[in-house]
């Protein structure tokens, strides 16, 4: 059952459903931008799934799905492209979602995962696994886990005085992100020269590795991760308000806190120890999915749902619209450059 | 909630601060069932300290607040929300968020995983609403309000939360004097609909023409507490404020009023 209308103006259209237990409230546009960015992904990711050295037609691809194929068709689709093209879209509602967690819990459009320094804990913790462990994917990732925790960790002590003031967050994780860069440059050139080599393809975030035994573990981490956020996404919403009066509400400020932090470093983690740093979709996804839906704050889902978008087109044009595939990091820097650009030109415009 | 004591809520020896720097030590106080309860001192007296103590803001390092005849940390947080709200001084909203949206945070206390907008949620932000006179403003953004509207959403979403018990942190600062006025006959209306009230007030003449019940506070210990047509006297406000006054009544209601002396100036007219 659902009411177009309800007795009280939200300032926009909102629905409401009430079902048994259940009884539930959105905005109208949020969930249309959801769709249309959902529906968006589906399609840029079909095309993706066409385009390569055997080009597909879509009826061609979609029989796949069907199960009306087999041979090199299925292949092709099934165990060559389709990892890539659902690791894009996943990663990216991944990285979207981490950085609006961020944002909404600073209270800073700046805090992404990728500027202080998450991403280049990820990214160092990962580059010592491989250099000094060898490899695999599951050292990889738990090297990236790891890296991304303590770097969280680091950070939150260093800037912890009488609680965490985003302001403060932010320029200590821009120190520790570049101290931590530096460190993963030093080990990239201790390391052997094949081993560089991969490192810094790897470093500028790629998804070229990504077939489905890369892909399963994150994937099923992220699932998860979004499963734990149905939950912590009302403390997130309670926790704008301001700790007094979240706490009033009744909501427990520590815990909400670190499960919240547990969930972002986790979604960066598992995506860097995957595809390298992928840089700016973090960033930039749930400011434009604000703008888009015109939400209150940051919202997750929108931000999932953009930064799925981004990612995958992101990839579509790394691969194929130069002569050589180039990185997707590549891609998502220009893109999220132009992104914080006009940024700062809208604000600028905005206030003068 | 089986019982019914004469207070609901206390403090019983509590020794508060933050940091290592103690505020309070050994506080007892209670709050009178029913009352409208205002907390007066001068800056720096521990009144907002307690009443954050109070609302479990901050934990006392010894002694405990008691709720209900219980220690208000034996509680769950969601079980203290349904029966105490806190009008915070500091409170944050989102940007881009409407009134009706922001009204609705109150129900927090009262909503489960899959119950976030049940029809008592929508009749308490309505009677909410109302109550503070902001339906009209219902889906305008909260960052386009005047100070004295904004303050009104806010204590809207506190009523949202529908709890006996109300704690207001300085609800009336920043506001002019006609909104000032506005903000405590709400108050004092919600006191008459069976709400208890503990507000943190600056103004002495508010406290004593709204307030049941008066607490006087000075260097984090209780001077005195009462009707303010029985304490509110000339020595009290010396005693407390160091403030040399004359107490006479309040010409439009007879509670007691304070006419600081300072250095008596006329300036001729």
């Amino acid at each position: 059952m659902s009411a177009p209308a309800g007795r009280i103006d939200f300032g926009a259209r909102v629905i409401v459903v009430r079902r048994g237990p259940v009884a539930l409230r959105f905005r109208m546009r949020t969930a249309l931008v959801c769709l249309a960015l959902g529906a968006a992904t589906l399609a840029v990711s079909l095309v993706a799934l066409c385009l390569g050295d055997l080009p597909l037609s879509v009826p061609e691809v979609i029989s796949v799905f069907l199960g009306r194929q087999s041979g090199i068709v299925e292949t092709v689709v099934l165990d060559w492209r389709l990892p890539r093209v659902l690791g894009a879209a996943v990663f990216g509602a991944a990285l979207g979602v981490s950085g609006a967690i961020f944002q909404s819990m600073t209270r800073n459009p700046l805090a992404s995962p990728d500027i202080i320094g998450l991403t280049a804990g990820s990214y160092a913790g990962a580059l010592i696994v491989i250099i000094v462990l060898g490899g695999g994917t599951l050292p990889i990732t738990i090297g990236a886990l790891l890296g991304g925790l303590v770097a969280a960790a680091l950070v939150y002590l260093l800037a912890y005085r009488q609680g965490v003031q985003g302001f403060r967050l932010i320029i200590v994780g821009i120190g520790i992100s570049a101290m931590l860069g530096a460190l993963s440059t030093y080990l990239v050139l201790r390391a052997r020269l094949e081993v560089a080599m991969t490192a810094a393809i790897w470093g500028a975030g790629s998804l070229n590795p990504v077939g489905w035994p890369q892909l399963l573990p994150p994937l099923v981490v992220i699932v998860l991760v979004f499963v734990a956020l149905t939950v912590l996404v009302t403390p997130l919403r309670q926790l704008e308000l301001g700790d007094d009066a979240a706490s009033s509400l009744g909501t427990r400020l520590e815990p909400a806190r670190l499960g919240l932090v547990v969930c972002a470093v986790a979604l960066t983690a598992v995506v860097t120890a995957a595809a390298g740093p992928i840089a700016f979709v973090a960033l930039a996804a749930p400011q434009i999915a604000r703008r888009l839906t015109r939400s209150a704050g940051v919202a997750l889902a929108p931000s999932g749902f953009l930064g799925a978008f981004v990612l995958a087109g992101s990839d579509i044009v790394a691969q194929h619209a130069l002569a050589m595939p180039l990185p997707v990091g590549v891609v998502t820097v220009v893109i999220g450059g132009g992104y914080l650009i006009w940024l700062l030109i809208h604000e600028a415009r905005r206030r003068l | 909630m089986t019982t019914a004591p004469e207070f609901r809520l206390g403090a019983d020896a509590v020794t508060v601060g933050y940091d290592r720097r103690i505020i309070s030590r050994d506080l007892s106080v209670q709050i009178p069932d029913g009352s409208f309860t205002v907390i007066v001192g001068p800056n720096a007296c521990g009144k907002s300290t307690l009443l954050r103590s109070l609302s479990r803001l901050i934990t006392p390092t010894a002694g405990q607040v008691v709720l209900d005849g219980r220690s208000i940390a034996s509680f769950k947080s969601k079980e203290v929300a349904q029966v105490l709200g806190l009008l915070p001084q500091t409170a944050l909203a989102p940007d881009g968020i409407t009134v009706a949206d922001l009204v609705a945070r109150g129900r927090h206390p009262h909503q489960g995983l899959m119950r976030r907008w049940s029809v008592a949620d929508e009749d308490a932000v309505l009677a909410a609403m109302a109550a503070t006179g902001i339906t009209d403003l219902s889906g305008r953004l909260v960052d386009e309000l005047s100070g004295g509207q904004r303050q009104r959403v806010w204590v809207a979403m506190v009523l949202a939360q529908q709890t006996p018990l109300l704690l207001l942190d300085e609800p009336t600062t920043f506001l002019d004097i006609a909104h000032q006025i506005d903000l405590m006959e709400l108050f004092t209306d919600l006191n008459e609909q069976g709400s208890t009230l503990v507000a943190v007030l600056h103004d002495l003449n508010q406290a004593a023409r709204y307030g049941t019940h008066l607490i006087a506070m000075k260097d984090g210990r209780i001077v005195a507490e009462g009707a303010p047509a029985e304490i509110v006297t000339a020595e009290l406000v010396e005693e407390v404020f160091g403030l040399s006054c004359l107490v006479v009544p309040d010409p439009v209601t007879g509670t007691p009023s304070v006419a600081p002396i300072g250095r008596v100036r006329v300036r001729a007219s």
